[in-house]
Parts: structure tokens; sequence; C-alpha cells
């Protein structure tokens, strides 16, 4: 199989989005934080539409939207309880805010559709279930290094994060700053969010953040080992996910990632 | 005959039920508002949002599969959303049984997610095969006041009064197995039959609801009216009430906007929620600060109120 092209591209991309996804989403979940996870997938969607609706690249209304959400959540979320200072994420605020995002970005879809020269709902289809075999070299090549840089950082800030997610009030006494590490989480957690729309759509991001991470979890309790084979996993369910689909005409490319990444964690629970 | 606002309100209202296929649509709207309201308030107390969006997604892929099979759309919306219901049900149960240790809330979230994405990826993979046809999954996906036809209005209420007699018929149990769970198993109240049961109500409403707002959605009549009562009373009846009558406001006021203006009726449903929301939360805000002044212990004399939000104080 042709390692040039498009099939090339989406494997450079797709490759540093699965390790980026999979070692944001051990914490993701290590915090409880899957539904803010989910919810700032759906901001992508708003991000990506206010771009196109007002004419600008659409990566920059991704990660625009996605963070400034990811940072209002933070700010949302009640203060800490004192007997754990363990910071919650307010599932009903979060909610609410991306069902009102999620509310623009129907508006933004209509302006976009009547406003733009008649181009129906692939736009939409585009963004919400992604199309990595569309990027072309150089949209590669920049997904790339933003899933290094993603990586990267969260590694740079990994072994207080994790102290700060297992034992706050440890963390607090040992230093560590337990707040503004949430929210530069939740910052990278958007990076991530509009990241990852750009390989499996903002609907299905999903899969790659929780289902590696998911089974990560219960196939190991050591925190290292744990991040590493999350990262694999995401990184397996990728390769398996693109080949199925550039073999298989129908099956779509964040589908095939996806459902590949669902059905390894469901072996987990069999076995 | 163009509509238009005007500040006459009986015009307004006049105009508004011109058409048949409005009528439908504030028919279907009003019943859906009803059951999203009490069916949500419930699942706000009980913690159950994440499942009750995971749930809203199942009905993507039932659409999808409905397509596919040539039958009409409401059956795979309601098996879709029923079947997703017991999935959830089954897997937090497995994950309450073996460990509390090792296994937190974040992994019990992952497992919901995880039904979520498999869902819609699903539901995409289906609709590919369908042929894709992308005008129908906008409308699919935001909702769609256009489509609302008579049988349609018959099976929501069908379905609407099944879940409210359920409510009606084991609410107070209900209500003290979500309060207070090692102590209602203590009186000998079915929690885990109960909560099953609640959650396959939860997703046959939800299937409901989001005939009429779109899969995505759902949350603006589930979430919005409850999430905002919740805001304003700690009562229980007054508190349900208010959710049914907030449902109502938004539902209607949101269709009717939508319709004087041609923008999106989703836009101004989930925003006229937002605001509210966001109000309600500014004033207990304040409410709290001036309250906080005073001598403890004023939660105590109500007795019919919720625990919760005086304990984690």
């Amino acid at each position: 199989m042709p390692l040039q092209g498009f099939l090339g591209n989406a494997l450079l991309a797709g490759s540093c989005i699965a390790v980026a996804s999979g070692l944001i989403g051990y914490f993701v979940v290590l915090r409880a934080q899957v539904f803010a996870g989910d919810a700032l997938s759906h901001v992508a969607f708003t991000g990506a539409l206010a771009a196109a609706a007002a004419g600008l690249d659409l990566r920059v209304g991704l990660f625009a939207a996605t963070v400034a959400v990811a940072l209002l959540l933070g700010v949302l979320s009640p203060p800490a309880r004192p007997s754990t200072l363990r910071a919650r994420l307010d599932d009903v605020s979060t909610g609410m805010v991306f069902v009102w995002v999620l509310g623009l970005g129907v508006l933004f879809l209509h302006l976009f559709n009547s406003g733009g020269s008649g181009s129906n709902g692939t736009l939409a289809a585009r963004t919400l279930f992604g199309s990595i075999f569309s990027l072309t070299t150089g949209q590669a090549w920049l997904a790339a290094a933003i899933g290094v840089a993603i990586a990267v950082g969260l590694l740079a800030i990994g072994r207080p994060l994790l102290l700060a997610s297992v034992d706050p009030p440890l963390a607090v006494a040992g230093g560590v700053p337990v707040r503004a590490l949430g929210f530069a989480f939740l910052a990278l957690l958007g990076l991530d969010a509009a990241e990852a729309t750009q390989a499996v759509g903002a609907l299905l991001l999903l899969g790659l953040l929780a289902a590696p991470a998911g089974a990560a979890h219960r196939l190991t309790a050591s925190p290292y080992r744990g991040l590493a084979l999350s990262a694999l996993i995401a990184l397996g369910a990728t390769w398996v996910g693109l080949a199925l689909s550039y073999w298989i005409g129908a099956l779509p490319p964040g589908s095939a990632v996806t459902l590949v990444a669902v059905g390894f964690y469901a072996l987990t629970i069999l076995t | 005959m163009n509509p238009h606002l005007t500040l006459n309100l009986g015009s307004d209202v006049h105009q508004l039920l011109a058409y048949q296929f409005m009528v439908n649509a504030l028919q279907a709207a009003g019943i859906v508002a009803v059951t999203a309201a009490v069916v949500g308030w419930f699942m706000v107390l009980r913690g159950e949002t994440f499942a009750g969006h995971t749930l809203s997604v199942m009905s993507f892929p039932g659409a999808a599969a409905a397509a596919l099979a040539g039958v009409p759309l409401a059956w795979g919306y309601f098996a879709f959303c029923g079947g997703g219901a017991l999935i959830i049900a089954g897997s937090t149960r497995r994950g309450d049984r073996s460990g509390a240790g090792r296994r937190g809330p974040g992994q019990q979230a992952a497992v919901v997610g995880m039904v979520g994405a498999g869902a819609l990826a699903l539901g995409y993979l289906l609709l590919s095969l369908y042929g894709g046809v992308l005008e129908s999954l906008e409308s699919l996906l935001f909702g769609s006041i256009l489509g609302v036809t008579r049988g349609q209005v018959l099976t929501l209420a069908i379905v609407g009064a099944c879940a409210l007699a359920f409510l009606v018929f084991a609410g107070r149990p209900l209500l003290f197995a979500s309060v207070d769970g090692s102590l209602a198993a203590a009186g000998r109240v079915p929690v885990r039959a109960l909560s099953v049961a609640y959650l396959f109500v939860l997703g046959l409403s939800v299937a409901a609801t989001a005939q009429i707002t779109g899969v995505l959605l759902v949350f603006a009549l589930l979430l919005g009216p409850a999430a905002i009562a919740r805001e304003l009373t700690p009562r229980i009846g007054l508190g349900l009430g208010l959710s049914i009558a907030l449902g109502l406001a938004i539902a209607w006021v949101g269709l009717g906007l939508s319709y004087f203006t041609g923008y999106p009726a989703g836009f101004f449903v989930t925003s006229i929620a937002m605001a509210l929301f966001a109000g309600a939360r500014l004033a207990r805000g304040l409410r709290d600060r001036a309250s906080r002044s005073t001598p403890p212990g004023r939660g105590i004399r109500d007795r019919r109120r919720l625990p919760g939000r005086a304990a984690s104080r």
C-alpha cells in the first residue's frame, strides 16, 4: 500500500493525534472529566463553523473555541471541597454550556449555508465526522507538530499533574499548584479536542480520548505503564482503523478508528 | 402571508397557528417538553447527566438503521435508545459490583462515553451505507420543525404518557433511592431495579425528544428546565412544576421565534435555556452571599427539601 499521498498524510497526522489523545485521555479518565472532553468535542464543531461563516481558516476557529470553552468550564466548576480538595467539573454546567454552544453552531451552519455558495451539508459532515483522508501535506505536518507539542506539554507537567489528580491534599502540601495545573490540563484538553477533530471529527473524538485510556486503566494500575499503553492502543486503533477504511470503501475513517478503539475496550472487559 | 412579529400577542398567536405543520410542531414540542422536564429533573437529581447525553446520541444510529432497513424512523429511535439504556445500566452495574477501589467514577464515565462514541461511529457508518443523504443528516442532528406529522404527535403523546405514568407510579421510591441509596436499600426499596427502569424511561423520553430537537440538542429540553428549576428552588413539588413550566416556555418561545425570524429553532431554544440558567445561577450566588450573613440552620426548618446542596457546603 502506498505511503505517499493522502494515505501517508493521514498516517502521519493520525499517529501524532492518536499519541496525544491517548496521553491526554489517560488523565481525562483519571480525573473523571470524560464528560468535559465530550463537551469540548462538540464545541469544536461550533468553532469550525463559526470560522467558516466568517470566512476564516477552520482551524483558527477550532483551536480558539475549544481552548476558550475548556477554560470557561474550569471557571464554572464549583470550588473544591475542603475535605478532598478535588475540583470536580459540574456536569450540569458542562451540559448547559455545550448544548448552548451547539445551538450557536446550528446558527452558524444556517448562516454559512444561506450566505455561502450553496455548499450543502458537506462541511457539517466533515467537521462532525472527520475527513483525515483529505488532509494536504502541509496540513498533515502542522497537525503532527501540534500533536507532538501537546504530548510534550503533557509529559512536562505529567508528574505534578499525576499527584494533583490522585491526591490533591498531598499535592497542595508539597507545594504543587493544583488549580493552575487543572487549568493547564483543560487547555491541553481543548487543544487536543481541536486537533483530533481534524482526524476523527468532533463527534467521534471521544472514541480516541476515552476508549484507549479506559482500556489502559483496566489493564494496569501503574500510571507510567498506563500512559504508555494508552498511547499505544490509540496508535494501534488509528492504524488499524485507517487501514480498514482504506480497503473498505464504505467505511468512513473516523467511524473505523472509533469502532476499533471501542471494540478493543470491549475485549478488555471480556478477558 | 409572510409571518412577522408584532406587539399584539393575539395576532402573533393567530399567525403561529395559521399552518398545520406549525400546529403539529407546537403540539409535539409541548408534549416532549413536559416529558423531558419531568424526566430531566430526576436525571439532574440522580447525577446521570452524562448518561442522558449518551442516550440522546444513541438515537443517531437508531435513525440511520431505521432508514437503512426501511422502517419508520421512530422505531429506530426508540429501539436504540431503549437498548442503549440497558447497555449503560448493565455496564455501570458491573462496575459497581467488581470493586469500588480501583475503578473510580472516571472509569464509569469512560464506559458511558465510549458507548456514545461507538454509537455515533456506527451511525455514521450506517448512514454511509445508506448512501449518505446529507441534508437529512443535518435535520437528524439538529432537528427540523417542518416534518412533524399527526401520527408522530400521537406516538410522542403515548410515549410521554407512559414515561409520566411510570414516574407517577414509581416517583416516591425513585426519589428516595436517588437521594439516599443505602437507606432506601435498607428500607426494602428495589434500588437496582428502579435505577435500571429509570434509565430505560430516560432512554425512551430522550428518543421522543430527539425526534423534535434533533440528536444533539436534546439537552436543551432535557437538562435546561431541570437545571434552572434546581437553581431556583430545592423543593420537590415546586421544582417539578417549575421545570415543566420552563420547559414549555422554552420550547414554544423558541419555536415561535424560529417561525418568525427564519433562523433555526435549536439556536433559540438553547440560547433561551442558557440565558435563564445563567440568570438563575447568578441569582442563587447573590442569594447565597446574602444568606451567609444570617445564622446557620435555616435549611432544617423546611422538611420537604432535598439534601445535597446544604450538605455539600
